[in-house]
């Protein structure tokens, strides 16, 4: 079957069977292999893209219930100049690095939303995404960071829009 | 308790620097290393790994020309990484070494992942927590060899004394006569030099840096990948693609050593979407049930479905219909239940084995003031990296290209040469980052399987283990039980300690291999155990060297199911079981824990020199319990503290946390990390990293975590039931603290883990009186809170 997908502000076409999630048509017939697969089930989180600017685990999306313009960590921003990317190499949160797509995707989700997450808002937004290596005190550090850097270059009332 | 065998002699004495000019007007500066004793692996092997797959030292190589630092026409300089990156930050801290004698700034270093090359690199090895202590001097002979033939080929350039020239920023200073060059402009001149032997940290010390200069070493220096990391680009071993190349997924026999003996829909299922060939792999030579399973046993039997994507193959193998021959192992007696009650009654029985016995153990407990006994248990667990087990490989033509995230490729390389039939020298092996180790990549089944894969399909494959390949196909920590007994006098001093392990394995006959002095009885001295990977307990655990009257007794049972070394091998559960068995006794004695841990540590070493330094947890202990302000703090009701401390891969660990209870519902408000891990802290960010992730893991690993078995096969699946720490379980705060001493530094990896868990069960004592003996503690009704 062809789905047309909006994927990162450009439009795809991708044979696949109706029931390939969107990590695997992303994967392995986009070449986007940004996006990672760690667990199969939605229970890691290390998939997480943006579907309609919402946060979901790729895993658990068939390509045939994409209705909504797709962005992956690819298209966060053409040179990991997003907040949250800034953030994340300031603060040096990655070990073996293989959660963190999964994980700025998540934390850029919740500051479109919540552009002054509390330390409670961050846990609970954040609690889906696995890190294996247990990095989860410097992704704290990293999104209150990216809150920081988002309000200072666009002011206040914009940082929302400089997360999305 | 591990011996430190970081042999001195390990590091290449007499090794030589050569140059050669490259094309694009750089120079290429290359080593001669001399191969590593034979006592190279010793320090990792503690997990008792054994197996055709290759030891973690590998075979030993002649010397080669290997090269390790290019300077390139725009001065900047491009350093060689040579060992497996899985998030240890290897890959960022080898170059930092020689960058920091080299005299180059950070800013001006690009990092070139080397392949695997037996012939121009030794130790390429992910494994022990030994890439610090066996690198240190190597790496940094490099860079101050480099400097020091810059030097010399200034001097002759602007005929001057050495003495008169100095260094910064890659550039060459001579003051007096205000002259300057990059060391680029001096390539030229530094590639007509001599080959030029080593420096020597010791003999040649003026030579290397002082630690107060120190420019890279000691700063935080970020994670090399990071902009790869943080922007998605391909960099895992998951990512990679070859030209032509096909998905595989391999299906194993729920048992180990099982075999199939046919596929009910193979029609079926060669005509589902993408699949382009089905491979049935049987006829691998059967294990039998007496012998202990080897560690790394190459291929195993299975069904393979190649097809255009992974998801396609994937589907075809959840449809597939394969009829299994389970084997000896798929019977009822190999069984979670079971292992525990045969290791109940092997307590009953004699022990098999007396692996130490120190004084009169029955004699002193009988005539103790006090005695405390204690029976407890850990289970297997999984290493579960987040980037499930897998590997691209490209056979033709009698060579084979592999891209792998092996820790150990020296082993996987030779598994996979088997598997297609050719020489170990035919594989070429790209070592590609690792979305997380932890052990699980010591062993190399996926990589074998990729090449053998591509073997038989004629094309490129890149093979992808699913989550629930990976959790039920591992090589498990061992679970193990330990029976403990201890004797306090009347002064509460801990004077007889007899701890019978139950473990698994196999009384073996015949004589005992020579092991290295203080392990086990001298060959062909009565029976021994073959225990299984990992699951071997030393006749130096603690507290052996402070306890007159001390006994190690073992007993096993045959195992199911392959284990493996997982993060701080066999200290990971020891740990646990021997810091909460002090601490109970430290209450039974009327004692502070850290105190009681303070004078047994200050008794008399009975056995010195087996490379624990007491001295040296006594300070980690005494900084752990400063920083968390140990006894001194008005904690609420429910809220307690907890301290455990353990010695593994030569580091020194202390460690306090800080709980509260509230209904068996955990919170771990705050740690403290006290550590000894030699004269330098290499890489401040990663070194702070690495340690508060152990702590996590390692909470991992006390709350949630066990693997079953069950008829031979494992339960476990997935992360919904195998649960690893999130986010809002984390603590907020862990603090770690490191002890700055003269000894040459040493990995903290590994480590930095084990005490955790005791420190955790002991603060939950603490707080509520209740004392779990037994992992995962959600065996006994706790939860997070």
């Amino acid at each position: 079957m062809q789905y047309t997908l909006t994927v990162n502000g450009k439009k795809q076409t991708v044979d696949v069977t109706p029931d390939t999630p969107l990590l695997w048509a992303l994967r392995d017939v986009l070449n986007l292999k940004g996006t990672k697969f760690g667990c199969g089930i939605g229970q890691c989180r290390a998939c997480t893209v943006h579907v309609g600017g919402k946060a979901v685990p790729s895993c658990q999306t068939p390509v045939a219930s994409v209705k909504e313009p797709v962005t992956t960590i690819e298209g966060l921003s053409e040179n990991g100049t997003h907040p949250v990317q800034q953030a994340w190499i300031e603060v040096d949160v990655p070990q073996c690095g293989y959660c963190q797509a999964g994980q700025i995707m998540a934390a850029a989700a919740l500051l479109a939303q919540k552009p002054k997450p509390t330390g409670q808002d961050i846990d609970q937004a954040m609690n889906a995404n696995l890190c294996r290596c247990g990095t989860y005190l410097r992704i704290r550090q990293a999104i209150v960071r990216a809150a920081a850097i988002a309000s200072q270059s666009k002011g206040p009332a914009q940082s929302a829009a400089a997360l999305r | 308790m591990t011996p430190t065998t970081l042999d001195k002699k390990l590091i290449a004495r007499r090794s030589f620097l050569k140059v050669t000019a490259t094309g694009a007007g750089g120079v290429l500066i290359g080593l001669a290393v001399q191969p590593l004793s034979a006592q190279q692996g010793r320090g990792a092997d503690k997990g008792g790994r054994g197996g055709g797959g290759g030891g973690f030292g590998g075979p030993q190589v002649a010397p080669k020309i290997e090269n390790y630092i290019r300077i390139n026409a725009d001065n900047t300089v491009t350093i060689m990484a040579k060992n497996p990156e899985v998030g240890q930050g290897v890959r960022t801290m080898l170059p930092m070494l020689i960058a920091e004698e080299l005299d180059v700034d950070w800013k001006d270093v690009k990092i070139e992942q080397t392949d695997f090359d037996p012939t121009k690199y030794n130790g390429q090895i992910a494994g022990g927590s030994t890439a610090t202590p066996q690198n240190w001097n190597p790496m940094r002979q490099v860079g101050a060899t480099a400097r020091a033939m810059l030097i010399a080929a200034a001097a002759q350039q602007w005929n001057v004394p050495e003495s008169e020239l100095t260094t910064g920023s890659g550039h060459m200073y001579h003051k007096a006569s205000n002259r300057s060059l990059t060391y680029a402009q001096l390539a030229p001149k530094l590639a007509a030099m001599p080959a030029r032997e080593l420096l020597d940290p010791k003999n040649d010390a003026e030579k290397f840096k002082k630690p107060a200069d120190y420019k890279i070493l000691g700063k935080v220096t970020k994670n090399n990948d990071i902009m790869a990391i943080v922007t998605g680009k391909p960099l895992f071993g998951i990512d990679q693609t070859v030209p032509g190349m096909m998905y595989a997924v391999y299906q194993k026999c729920p048992v180990f050593g099982g075999k199939p003996t046919g596929i009910t829909n193979l029609d079926e299922i060669k005509k589902m979407p993408g699949v382009k060939q089905v491979i049935v792999v049987d006829d691998r030579p059967a294990i039998p049930i007496e012998q202990v399973l080897p560690g790394d046993p190459g291929l195993e039997n299975g069904v393979a479905i190649v097809a255009d994507t992974w998801w396609n193959a994937q589907q075809a193998r959840k449809k597939m219909q394969v009829n299994w021959d389970l084997g000896p192992r798929g019977v009822p007696d190999h069984s979670s239940t079971i292992y525990a009650q045969k290791a109940v009654e092997l307590n009953q029985g004699k022990p098999m084995t007396t692996t130490r016995s120190d004084g009169d153990v029955e004699g002193s407990l009988s005539s103790a003031a006090k005695t405390v006994e204690a029976a407890y248990a850990y289970p297997f667990i999984s290493h579960a990296p987040l980037e499930p087990q897998g590997c691209t490989a490209e056979y033709k033509d009698g060579k084979c290209t592999i891209w792998s995230t092996s820790q150990i490729p020296q082993g996987g390389r030779q598994l996979a040469a088997q598997a297609t039939g050719i020489q170990p020298t035919d594989v070429t092996l790209h070592m590609v980052r690792g979305g997380g180790g932890f052990g699980r990549r010591l062993t190399n089944d996926y990589m074998v399987e990729a090449a053998y894969i591509s073997y038989k399909a004629g094309v490129p494959v890149k093979l992808l283990w699913s989550r629930e390949d990976d959790m039920q196909h591992d090589y498990y920590r061992p679970g193990g039980f330990q029976f403990l007994k201890a004797g306090l006098d009347a002064q509460g001093k801990l004077v007889a300690w007899r701890n019978h392990f139950v473990t698994y394995g196999a009384l073996a006959t015949g004589p005992a291999p020579a092991g290295p002095p203080g392990f086990g009885p001298p060959p062909g001295n009565g029976p021994r155990l073959n225990t299984v990977t990992a699951g071997a307990m030393g006749p130096t655990e603690f507290p052996q060297p402070f306890v007159p009257n001390f006994a190690i007794q073992s007993s096993a049972q045959p195992l199911a199911i392959r284990t493996g070394s997982l993060r701080a091998p066999s200290s990971n559960a020891f740990a646990f079981v021997i810091q909460s068995f002090l601490d109970e006794l430290a209450h039974a004695a009327g004692k502070d824990p850290v105190q009681f841990r303070l004078d047994l540590l200050s008794q008399p070493s009975k056995t010195p020199g087996m490379g624990f330094l007491p001295e040296r947890m006594i300070a980690a202990t005494k900084l752990a319990a400063e920083k968390s302000n140990w006894g001194k703090t008005n904690l609420p009701k429910g809220t307690a503290m907890g301290f455990g401390f353990h010695f593994s891969h030569a580091g020194y660990f202390a460690e306090v946390a800080e709980v509260s209870v509230v209904n068996k519902k955990v919170k771990v408000n705050k740690v403290w990390v006290g550590a000894d891990i030699g004269s330098q802290i290499i890489n401040a960010s990663m070194a702070e990293n690495m340690a508060q992730g152990a702590i996590i893991d390692g909470m991992s690993e006390l709350m949630g975590q066990a693997i079953t078995v069950k008829n031979g096969a494992v339960e476990q699946t997935n992360f919904n039931n195998h649960p690893m720490v999130r986010m809002a379980q984390a603590p907020a705060t862990i603090e770690v603290h490191f002890v700055k001493s003269d000894f040459p530094p040493t990995g903290l990896g590994e480590p930095s883990l084990p005490p955790i868990l005791p420190a955790i069960a002991n603060a939950i004592f603490a707080a509520t009186g209740d004392r779990v003996r037994e992992l995962p503690f959600s065996k006994s009704g706790y939860s997070w809170a």
